[in-house]
């Protein structure tokens, strides 16, 4: 396969076989259950939970970027990897600034119901 | 000696034609990920605004979250499935494969309108609270996506039917795979942020 032209080569390695896609699929529905069944039965709660969903949430993206998207087949200058990590960049930088904004202008403007019950408590 | 080159000249074309569309393709996909980040924050910092009315605990069913999120899993897998048949030329396959993925899609899309009808007879529509509003201007541009999605499998089936598997046909067909490959990775986050975390 190595010896053949550059273009056969390159459309190979682009589209994946069915055992990825098998093994992609396979992969997303065990991590799928795997998050509801942890918050359907409780099993941990708090922050705990929280985090484990949102890493069972990350690994998921991961083997569907991987399996179904072919992040991992790409060829050398990988500008789809770069687009990609920018446009991380930009979704960390939008949904943090806006959580720490508003939630800096909740604090400030006391319109929260606990720390309104803060208040007639004192 | 001129016929090998030509053809070899056209092939080269066409794969430098078929790397340039995806890549296209693929930037396109990122900044709409930016637009359904802009909603996502919107939801984030909104959730808890319920104006005195049901909050994300009362509202929504785990189980048919979970039944919408496997049926949209599945469609994911067999339009990845239905594209490696393409590759391989094999039309009645493709046909089949999109056939299924299409009516998956359908049936997410109807569980999805049904949720929301649901939500909206019990009065508990986009107006009730700012709550509401982000979580259905969230799901619904989801939906509107999935919306399109199906629109353009719909057109490229008809394309296929008519065409067969050409190398423009093929290269559509990896654009369509691509997006709905996407639509279901932001499905995975919008049922673990509004529904997971929303109920637990």
């Amino acid at each position: 396969m190595k010896n053949t032209s550059h273009t056969i080569n390159k459309q190979h390695e682009d589209h994946g076989t069915s055992k990825s896609l098998i093994i992609g699929f396979a992969y997303s529905i065990v991590l799928t259950l795997a998050a509801y069944f942890l918050v359907v039965e409780k099993v941990i709660s708090g922050w705990v939970l929280d985090a484990t969903i949102v890493t069972l949430c990350l690994a998921q993206i991961t083997v569907q970027l991987l399996f179904f998207l072919h992040l991992k087949n790409e060829s050398r200058p990988r500008w789809k990897l770069l687009i990609f990590l920018f446009m991380l960049g930009v979704v960390v930088i939008l949904i943090a600034g806006s959580l720490w904004i508003m939630h800096n202008l909740d604090y400030r403007m006391m319109t929260d119901m606990s720390s309104m019950k803060n208040l007639q408590t004192q | 000696m001129t016929t090998p080159t030509t053809l070899e000249h056209d092939h080269h074309a066409e794969a430098e034609r078929y790397d340039k569309t995806i890549f296209g393709f693929w930037i396109y996909l990122m900044t709409d990920c930016i637009v359904f980040a802009t909603f996502f924050a919107a939801y984030a910092v909104l959730h808890n605004n319920t104006f005195g009315g049901p909050s994300s605990r009362d509202l929504f069913s785990l189980p048919f979250a979970l039944s919408e999120t496997l049926i949209l899993l599945t469609s994911s897998f067999t339009c990845g499935l239905a594209m490696l048949a393409a590759h391989r030329k094999e039309k009645a396959k493709v046909m089949a494969l999109f056939g299924v993925t299409f009516l998956l899609g359908l049936s997410f899309l109807g569980l999805e309108l049904t949720e929301f009808s649901h939500l909206v007879h019990e009065g508990n529509s986009w107006q009730r609270s700012a709550f509401l509003s982000s979580f259905f201007s969230l799901v619904g541009c989801h939906g509107l996506h999935i919306t399109c999605g199906l629109f353009w499998m719909f057109v490229m089936m008809a394309h296929v039917s008519i065409r067969g598997l050409t190398a423009s046909t093929l290269r559509r067909l990896t654009c369509l795979s691509l997006f709905w490959h996407f639509l279901d990775v932001i499905w995975v986050l919008i049922f673990t942020i509004v529904y997971l975390m929303g109920v637990k």
